[in-house]
């Protein structure tokens, strides 16, 4: 108490508001621009360039490397590998999220449990989960297979053909279903978690409210709580969406991009193409294509995050 | 006698599994009739819950079906694993090697080393940078430090396929390659962008008369934050520690462009490379290395989930 007359602190630096927050600010700025701006540069002056492992010198080729890559008809399938993947994914992640956070908000019995069982696959990191399907979908050893074998599905007589095995990986529809039920396996709980956090922001008395007013769960929920967390809802289809669009991990343990290249995603792709490859420049460009793409998502869903915030 | 227990468990599985869920439904079941008699009400109560309950199980299936294979087949001996056709049941005794053959035979020690001291570190760095970057942003820069905020997000869309090709020539040219030196530097590109996004959400929804009548008490800016601003924010703290940890446990790419050297590798690239070689895979202790990360953290996040889900409520939905 007796500081408040100190003349000394008041005009102490460590008082003024700008001052404070540019002191606060600089250390995640400067490391932001080293460590995101000076790399996302070099990316592009790569991307312009004719750089790989073996010649290490930027000499600048203008737009060949784009060209290159914008005619590769394996690119263009890549590309819309990862539209397709990415688009279906969220379909099913947005449904199941919005089942789940509606269940995991209510109390019921054996809730810490079953809890507990549904964010499993958001802790396992993704390669090890990834790898326990990839046990899963295995040719010879399938459970999966075997499980539809007892039911009859497969084997001789069954309805899908008389092999005891569906081949899940090596099957190029097949392939592509395996590759988004993992995503969606294992991109649900974060979803759900933050949608779980958009219910319980909800006050209370307008649930009390809608009670009042003789409003049963399910009108409730279709007209009170959904629109309500529409705007949390975009965050989560952004997040999740930004998350798998840069994602490589599980078609690199899953299926390394085949069978020939029907689940190959750019992130996969960038990856074979600049570090395989040796072909730096080319693999800069291949991944630099998503960018743009990322970035109109993003400012549109923002957009219709904050506007719905308004209303 | 441990092991005994396991192994009655792991022989009889499907019906451990079977017996223990009917069993407590049963329980719950005859403990409300108990409570609330045995009346029309009642029974139309339980009908009406039953479908709730289904969705819970169906999903729980969902979720848990390859977890659930990795603990029954961690314990097959070989001969079982891969005589067809039978992965519900164990034919053969349940065996230990494979758990033995993963701890003794393999770096996974040093694996799960790796990933602590580099998940740890990085927690460490982001929240040192995001907790007064997002102060900042959130009260003491007024316009700018908003523009600078969705600026910070937007850091969040360049994805590690985009950075990963410059920051390998990054690494290598200081030479950190093989070193988790260069993870714990590097990774902070992808939690702090976030971080900083969700705590400055956070500290706007913290009421701003509280920091004023401190500095009236005579604390300056930076105090004010340290010891009332700071210790308010506990939920938004674990919220940032725990998608921090994640992130840097998930993280596969740049693990495995920066590190070739088996003992510094961590989880997610380690298992991958040491277990799966060429054709030939270690299917148990591969399956064991996944179970038995995920339990620990799979509780550990379990535990947290009410105040992640609280400090996500107060930075992503009301910031």
């Amino acid at each position: 108490m007796a500081q408040v007359t100190d003349p000394q602190k008041h005009y102490s630096l460590l008082d003024r508001r700008r001052f404070v927050g540019i002191l606060f600010l600089m250390p995640s700025v400067l490391y932001i621009i080293l460590l995101v701006g000076f790399p996302f540069a070099l990316a592009i002056a790569f991307s312009f360039s004719d750089v790989n492992v073996g010649d290490t010198s930027l000499d600048f080729v203008g737009f060949k490397n784009y060209e290159a890559v914008w005619n590769n008809s394996i690119f263009r399938e890549v590309l819309l590998n990862t539209i397709g993947f990415t688009i279906v994914s969220q379909i099913f992640i947005l449904i199941f999220a919005n089942i789940l956070a509606v269940v995991y908000t209510q109390d019921f019995t054996g809730k810490w449990f079953a809890r507990f069982i549904f964010i499993l696959p958001w802790a396992t990191p993704v390669s090890l989960a990834v790898i326990g399907w990839l046990w899963l979908f295995d040719s010879k050893y399938s459970s999966i297979d075997y499980a539809l074998l007892q039911l009859g599905f497969l084997g001789p007589g069954g309805v899908w053909g008389p092999d005891r095995n569906l081949l899940w990986l090596a099957r190029p529809t097949l392939a592509q279903i395996s590759v988004v039920f993992v995503q969606v396996w294992r991109l649900t709980p974060l979803a759900t978690v933050i949608l779980m956090a958009g219910l319980s922001s909800i006050p209370n008395d307008i649930l009390d409210q809608a009670q009042v007013d003789g409003s049963r769960f399910f009108r409730t929920l279709f007209q009170v709580k959904l629109p309500m967390i529409l705007p949390i809802m975009v965050i989560a289809l952004l997040y999740s969406i930004i998350t798998m669009f840069g994602d490589m991990t599980v078609v690199y343990v899953l299926t390394r991009g085949g069978p020939v290249d029907y689940t190959r995603v750019l992130g996969l792709y960038s990856f074979q193409v600049g570090i395989d490859g040796g072909n730096l420049a080319q693999g800069a460009a291949i991944s630099l294509f998503a960018f743009p793409l990322l970035l109109a998502i993003a400012i549109v869903m923002l957009r219709v995050a904050s506007r719905s915030e308004v209303v | 006698m441990l092991w005994n227990i396991l192994k009655f468990i792991l022989e009889n599985f499907w019906w451990v599994v079977l017996i223990s869920f009917v069993s407590i439904v049963a329980a719950r079941i005859a403990y409300r009739f108990y409570k609330y008699g045995l009346t029309r009400q009642e029974l139309r109560h339980i009908l009406q819950r039953a479908p709730f309950y289904m969705v819970v199980v169906f999903f729980g299936f969902f979720a848990i079906s390859p977890f659930m294979m990795m603990f029954l087949h961690t314990f097959k001996a070989d001969g079982d694993l891969y005589r067809r056709p039978q992965p519900f049941v164990f034919r053969d005794e349940p065996t230990l090697e494979h758990l033995d053959f993963l701890f003794n035979n393999t770096d996974y020690l040093y694996f799960i080393r790796n990933s602590a001291v580099v998940g740890v570190s990085v927690v460490v760095i982001t929240l040192a940078l995001s907790l007064p970057a997002g102060y900042a942003l959130a009260r003491l820069t007024g316009r700018w430090g908003e523009r600078a905020g969705i600026l910070m997000f937007l850091v969040y869309l360049v994805p590690p396929t985009v950075l990963f090709i410059p920051m390998f020539r990054i690494v290598v040219t200081f030479g950190l390659k093989d070193n988790l030196l260069s993870l714990i530097l590097i990774y902070p590109t992808i939690t702090v962008p976030f971080s900083v996004w969700l705590l400055q959400g956070f500290f706007k929804a913290i009421p701003h008369e509280l920091e004023e009548a401190a500095l009236v008490d005579g604390y300056n800016r930076v105090e004010a934050f340290l010891y009332v601003v700071m210790p308010l924010s506990i939920p938004g703290i674990i919220s940032t520690v725990v998608f921090a940890f994640t992130l840097t446990l998930h993280e596969f790419l740049y693990a495995l462009v920066f590190i070739s050297n088996t003992e510094m590798r961590t989880l997610s690239t380690g298992i991958p490379t040491e277990l799966i070689l060429g054709d030939v895979f270690f299917w148990q202790p591969l399956l064991a290395s996944a179970l038995i990360i995920a339990i620990p953290v799979g509780l550990a996040y379990n535990l947290f989930l009410d105040s992640l889900i609280q400090g996500f409520t107060m930075g992503a939905v009301k910031g």
